[in-house]
């Protein structure tokens, strides 16, 4: 329980509300030191980067969930629009459209399936959970009746973008489709702090009932934050094709969990209006080094990495249980 | 003729008739149950003996979600039951023996029941959301049935086994009888003894109950415990049917599945009422709409695509604001909408 005394010794100094964002960022810290003194050629910068780069489109999809779960909502169906997107992508190039256009349409598409489940949750009144499952089902199902195989993407603009290498210094380098995630966390992060709309997202979480009362456009935000969560969708599963440069409709499934587990190991509150999106970077760069670990490791099987992510969660949720028992 | 159409099991029903009526126009003979070496057979019995699991999971779900909490782990669970059982009927030396089979029955079992005690000291003995609570399991769950089954398939080859999901007994299937006694059971504990009323107490407002005297916790935790041995027994069906254990793909989303069978069933997510003949309908609906989808010629990959047709607009007929909206019709004032109700929260 030492590590637990030492946390509460850390509220005088810090802010409370920085500690689990801290704690993530010191178990970051802690997994690289551990894999860089256990495995030779671990400690170096293109690890970390190797982690953004297997995980950007993650980042992006955690991104618009961050703003969905800070409104104290849930969207499952960011899987298989991932998976829909790197399908319509791919079908589309097929049939030789122009790359820029197809993922315009992509990102429209996202957005409009977002919207309307927004529209379906807040007009209706019928629970997040079960809106967004039917959108799962419907993504999904598009995705299949599209085609059940295997579409390959050989379009220029694709390859070109998923084979180019920004180079960094030093040998290390990352690919285009960091860089893209790394613009979305700072944009999403401006709204969300300086912006009218991310105020309106931490009062609609904290309370509806409060924001609706404080004459808060509660309809327009909750609207908006789906719309934004299929947006960043769409435009993950871009960046997916990229990173895999084919569309197949069983791709990215259960996507939704990693990015629900990346939110709450970043710090953010389920039940809305507490979080940072720094805590979601962090969450998807511990999942990343959780399976860079055991890819190091070597005999260790991948279900560990579920294990490890179960545990972890476990261990995350319960430090916020003890952090909000505290602050009553 | 308007108390008819009131009553909140109307809409499932009407869902189901319209569903069968599809496949009595698309399919010859779909309503014949023929009887054949001593066996019952027929598409009304296939339907109800796939969906057996089903209405398993969501009897579990139906009780859980009646306390206003949620269970995602039973897909793990599913997975895990049916891995540990097959497990231990591979190492038997003889995998036909009754005593042998029921001993590996009874460890599965044991260990669901476990799962579910944990699930239930979170959410009660804790006090975590019950949505994340049980995300822990969910996800560990997967990893742990592929750690016992060691990633592989585990096949079995196991006579008594394979009665519990593939076998007959009494002319019926063994899967319908053991769904039939656990709904028969689950219906006497809770609607002739008070243990419903507490169920429902509890999802009303439980910090309320708690103070009239009402355990709470020990509610709480005997429903995600009934939940998960209810997907343990469906998790075991499940590999017997098919006489493996897949840790990777055994009941993989039925958890979404048995939600929606709940929530078609007209159980609210809101919790403080339940209906175990709508979750039972619910289920049907879905494995009707399942069945439908293959006998009237509609390519089965778009079987998720019809799901999430008819998912929306049962959710639709059901919300009364959208009914509201649509039809103009006002709200009778006695029965507000279970979804805005305010829970009133005691402070302890």
């Amino acid at each position: 329980m030492t590590s637990v005394t030492g946390l509460l010794d850390l509220r005088r100094t810090v802010p409370q509300k920085y500690i689990p964002v801290m704690v993530t960022a010191g178990l970051f810290i802690a997994m690289f030191v551990a894999g860089g003194i256990r495995y030779e050629g671990f400690a170096t910068g293109q690890i970390i980067l190797n982690v953004f780069i297997d995980n950007a489109f993650l980042l992006v999809v955690a991104v618009g969930m961050t703003f969905v779960i800070l409104t104290g909502g849930i969207d499952l169906s960011v899987g298989s629009v991932v998976g829909l997107s790197t399908m319509i992508s791919a079908s589309l190039l097929k049939d030789g459209w122009p790359a820029f256009g197809v993922m315009a349409l992509v990102l429209v598409i996202g957005a409009v399936l977002g919207l309307g489940m927004g529209a379906i949750i807040h007009y209706f009144e019928i629970q997040p959970f079960i809106v967004t499952l039917a959108g799962m089902f419907l993504a999904r199902g598009l995705c299949y009746t599209i085609s059940t195989d295997s579409i390959p993407i050989e379009n220029s603009t694709f390859t070109a973008i998923a084979q180019t290498r920004v180079d960094l210094g030093g040998d290390m380098w990352v690919s285009p489709s960091v860089l893209i995630a790394l613009v979305v966390v700072l944009a999403a992060a401006y709204v969300l702090h300086y912006t009218r709309l991310g105020r309106n997202v931490y009062a609609t979480g904290g309370s509806e009932q409060s924001a609706l009362l404080m004459g808060l456009p509660v309809a327009r935000t909750k609207i908006a934050v789906y719309t934004v969560s299929g947006f960043c969708s769409a435009l993950g599963g871009l960046l997916f094709a990229f990173y895999s440069l084919s569309g197949y409709g069983l791709s990215a499934v259960g996507m939704e969990l990693d990015a629900i587990a990346a939110v709450v190991i970043g710090g953010t509150l389920l039940t809305g209006g507490s979080g940072y999106l720094l805590g979601t970077v962090l969450g998807v760069l511990v999942l990343g080094l959780i399976q860079t670990i055991i890819s190091f490791e070597g005999t260790l099987s991948s279900w560990w990495t579920k294990i490890f992510i179960g545990l972890l969660l476990f261990a995350f949720i319960l430090l916020q249980r003890l952090i909000t028992a505290r602050r009553r | 003729m308007t108390r008819f159409l009131r009553h909140r099991l109307f809409w499932p029903v009407a869902i189901l008739v319209a569903l069968l009526a599809l496949n009595l126009v698309f399919t010859d003979n779909f309503f014949r149950v023929q009887m054949k070496d001593g066996h019952l057979y027929g598409s009304l019995i296939d339907i109800v003996r796939f969906g057996a699991p089903l209405i398993l999971v969501s009897l579990g779900m139906t009780l859980v979600i009646a306390t206003s909490g949620i269970d995602l782990s039973v897909g793990s669970v599913v997975a895990i039951a049916g891995a540990l059982a097959c497990l231990q009927i591979s190492d038997l030396g003889d995998q036909n023996s009754i005593g042998g089979v029921l001993g590996a029955v009874g460890i599965a079992l044991a260990l669901s029941v476990v799962l579910g005690v944990w699930n239930g000291l979170l959410v009660a003995g804790i006090g975590i959301q019950p949505i994340i609570a049980t995300l822990i399991l969910m996800v560990a769950g997967r990893g742990l049935a592929q750690l016992i089954t060691d990633g592989q398939i585990t096949t079995v080859n196991s006579s008594p086994y394979k009665l519990i999901g593939g076998g007959y007994w009494l002319t019926l299937p063994f899967s319908i009888i053991i769904v039939a006694v656990v709904l028969a059971l689950t219906a006497f504990l809770t609607r002739r003894l008070a243990l419903g009323l507490l169920i429902e107490s509890v999802g009303g407002n439980a910090e309320a109950s708690r103070l009239s005297g009402i355990s709470a916790r020990g509610v709480l935790i005997t429903v995600y415990t009934f939940c998960a041995l209810c997907a343990g027994i469906a998790g075991l069906m499940i590999s017997s049917n098919v006489s493996s254990a897949d840790g990777n793909n055994a009941g993989l989303w039925i958890e979404l599945d048995a939600i929606l069978a709940v929530v078609i069933g007209g159980t609210s997510l809101a919790g403080g009422r339940f209906s175990l003949g709508g979750t039972v309908l619910g289920a049907l609906i879905i494995q009707t709409l399942t069945t439908t989808i293959y006998s009237i010629g509609v390519p089965p990959e778009t079987t998720l695509l019809f799901k999430a047709l008819v998912v929306t607009i049962v959710c639709l007929l059901q919300s009364p604001a959208f009914r509201e909206k649509v039809f103009h019709r006002r709200r009778r004032p006695q029965a507000p909408s279970p979804v805005t109700e305010e829970k009133v929260r005691v402070s302890a």
